[in-house]
């Protein structure tokens, strides 16, 4: 044989390669790579442009304000799935579909916990390959919060976006007759009011971080400019720039 | 004036009628049993979207949201704007042996490019709004927006080319082909990048398919006028001789220096996959040795490119029914060519490389019942269209370099 696929080492080496290139792509929205991690690269605080400049100064390098994003503390998930529970009652998402799940992998060699719960959902990429795809604008990214939002009167259901989303995040509404995706509860909450998204507020671990990465002051930016625990984020070689961080701890 | 031009073209439409009906009963069973496809595929399309739901219909899903329609709608428009290369030889750049096959190429392509449309049309699930929004709100930087307006820019010109020919009206005619030649070239390579520009997918991503479906395009357009042309013969009880012969023969040659190219694009693509990051070596893996083994070796390999290329090297272009077999198998074989590229793209989950228990295994995809009929209908069209358009056009009797390639002849016997 001369290839195996399923060679998971080999996988891992891969993305150990991190070129030049990705980390000059994460410093331009103030992420270092500082390593690897099965599945993603490490981007972590950075802080060349932090050492150089007071705080503050440099959050005005993010694209947008508020610059909406998540931290998932990957390691603090139980997998009660109320998260999951919480979207689909907030965003009425139907029994075929999803805007956010939570995937289990199996983790024998580890010590204690020997499965891990890893929530995804759409990660409303700052370089969206969906909204790139879409011929006719029905998916488009909000100009001052960055939301990846869908107008559903206008979707052709080409479902090309589908296929051009490298994190499964889209599904196709029978009842809106349109894509239907996270759009990190604005519709249904922050538009409202609220200040956070159902998925956050029903989780009991607090894994779901939501908030302004934009802003020194709050959590999600603090968490993700912090120096001692690597963050990280999925499918980075897609290039999408994704603003769901994943972390530890 | 005007009532003269009417009578004329109702006497045209009786006559083309009579020749529909007395085709006899080989043509008009075939004409029926398109006709029957065709119905079929549309009322099938048209529950599926508009009554069941395209999820409760179709066999694709959230993870294989693109699949049979969409394969069978590239099957069809490249095919198309490859009739009209193959065309263009001839009646545009001039190319005599190229000439008896023009004008059916021509109408052929408007046929396959509307046999294409029709089934795009029963798979998008708002196909009203595109309509609206294609104009409304365009997104220039979309690869299936320029789809939209150069294939439509493509359809007219092909029109155009078409009745002018047939009014042998050589200069507009030319001139539209010209701007058809530009549209369907523009159209197939983007058609390409609608796939090879998405980042996310691994094996589409990359130049390879522009270039891969203008080859392709060359390579069908001449199996399909060939395999058409030889029916049509059929249809018309005559024998092809003079002019027709040598033609084929051209053409023949033509799709075997087409399908060795083709046969080293999928090699050379093969090969560079051995060497491809995770999802690359997964699908290798599913068509050399998995799930796609059978439509990969089988269909693709063995009936699209072995056996027709012996077949058309033992025909020498002479023998006009092994060459038919050998096109019609390629034809055939295309048809998965253009399935298993857009599934193969799409199954390995895209959470693969987490190795979680949800996407631990590549999705499947199996088209449902009411999913081939709208492809059948697709093809119901074509053949129905193909069929009517030989009688209509009383079998392109008078086909343009016809009369001179005989004048010429006799030219030259002088
Ligand atoms: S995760 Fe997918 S749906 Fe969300 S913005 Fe990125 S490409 Fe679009
Ligand atoms: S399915 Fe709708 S949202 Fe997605 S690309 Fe097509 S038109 Fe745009």
């Amino acid at each position: 044989m001369i290839f195996k696929p399923l060679d998971k080492d080999k996988i891992f080496e891969k993305s150990g390669n991190i070129s030049e290139l990705d980390r000059r792509e994460f410093l331009k929205i103030g992420l270092a790579v500082t390593g690897i991690f099965a599945g993603g690269s490490i981007v972590s605080a950075v802080s060349a442009a932090e050492k150089l400049f007071p705080r503050g100064t440099y959050a005005e390098k993010y694209p947008y304000k508020p610059h909406y994003s998540m931290v998932i503390r990957v390691d603090q998930c139980i997998g009660c799935r109320r998260c999951e529970k919480g979207c689909v009652a907030t965003n009425a998402v139907p029994d075929y579909g999803w805007r956010t799940k939570v995937l289990e992998r199996e983790v024998p060699q580890a010590i204690g916990q020997k499965r891990e719960f890893i929530p995804v959902q759409c990660n409303q990429c700052n370089n969206p390959p969906c909204v790139r795809a879409c011929p006719v604008k029905a998916t488009y990214k909000d100009k001052a919060n960055g939301i990846v939002m869908m107008d559903n009167k206008k979707c052709i259901g080409c479902k090309i976006c589908m296929a051009a989303c490298p994190y499964n995040a889209r599904y196709f509404n029978e009842e809106k007759s349109a894509i239907d995706k996270c759009d990190f509860c604005f519709e249904s909450r922050l538009s409202r009011g609220e200040k956070n998204t159902a998925c956050s507020v029903t989780c009991p671990a607090d894994v779901r971080v939501f908030g302004d990465l934009s802003n020194p002051k709050d959590r999600v930016y603090q968490l993700i400019h912090q120096l001692q625990k690597p963050v990280w984020v999925l499918k980075q070689e897609t290039f999408a720039k994704p603003n769901i961080f994943y972390m530890k701890g | 004036m005007e009532d003269r031009k009417r009578s004329v073209f109702i006497s045209v439409l009786k006559d083309a009628l009579n020749r529909v009906f007395s085709g006899g009963p080989f043509y008009l069973s075939f004409l029926s049993l398109f006709g029957i496809l065709f119905i079929a595929g549309v009322t099938s399309g048209i529950y599926s979207i508009f009554i069941a739901g395209s999820r409760h219909a179709y066999g694709t899903y959230r993870e294989i949201p693109l699949a049979l329609l969409i394969a069978t709608y590239i099957f069809f428009v490249v095919t198309s704007t490859g009739l009209c290369l193959v065309s263009s030889i001839g009646h545009i750049f001039g190319v005599q042996d190229f000439m008896p096959i023009a004008k059916r190429a021509i109408l052929l392509s408007v046929i396959t490019i509307m046999s294409g449309f029709l089934v795009i049309g029963l798979e998008l699930e708002n196909p009203f709004r595109m309509a609206i929004y294609l104009f409304a709100s365009p997104n220039f930087s979309s690869n299936i927006w320029w789809m939209g307006v150069l294939y439509s820019f493509e359809v007219v010109f092909l029109i155009v080319e078409f009745i002018f020919i047939m009014r042998n009206n050589h200069k507009v005619s030319e001139a539209a082909g010209l701007l058809g030649i530009f549209f369907g070239v523009a159209a197939i390579s983007n058609l390409g990048g609608v796939f090879a520009m998405l980042q996310g997918r691994e094996y589409w991503y990359g130049p390879y398919l522009p270039i891969f479906f203008i080859a392709s395009a060359l390579m069908m357009g001449c199996a399909v006028i060939i395999f058409f042309t030889v029916i049509a013969y059929w249809i018309k009880g005559d024998t092809i001789d003079g002019p027709m012969t040598s033609s084929l023969k051209i053409v023949g040659k033509l799709t075997i220096l087409m399908l060795a190219v083709i046969m080293f694009f999928t090699i050379w693509r093969m090969v560079a996959m051995t060497v491809g990051g995770t999802e690359k070596l997964l699908v290798l893996d599913a068509l050399v040795k998995g799930p796609y083994a059978f439509n990969f070796w089988v269909l693709e390999v063995t009936l699209g490119m072995i056996v027709p290329f012996v077949l058309l090297l033992w025909s020498k272009g002479r023998r006009i029914g092994i060459m038919f077999i050998a096109v019609a198998l390629m034809i055939f074989s295309t048809f998965f060519v253009r399935l298993d590229m857009v599934v193969a793209g799409e199954i390995v989950p895209q959470y693969w490389e987490m190795g979680v228990k949800e996407f631990s295994q590549l999705h499947t995809y199996a088209p449902t019942w009411k999913e081939i009929l709208v492809a059948l209908g697709g093809v119901g069209f074509c053949g129905a269209a193909f069929m009517l358009g030989e009688k209509l056009f009383n079998g392109f009797r008078e086909a343009p370099g016809v009369e001179e390639a005989k004048i010429g002849k006799a030219d030259s016997e002088l």
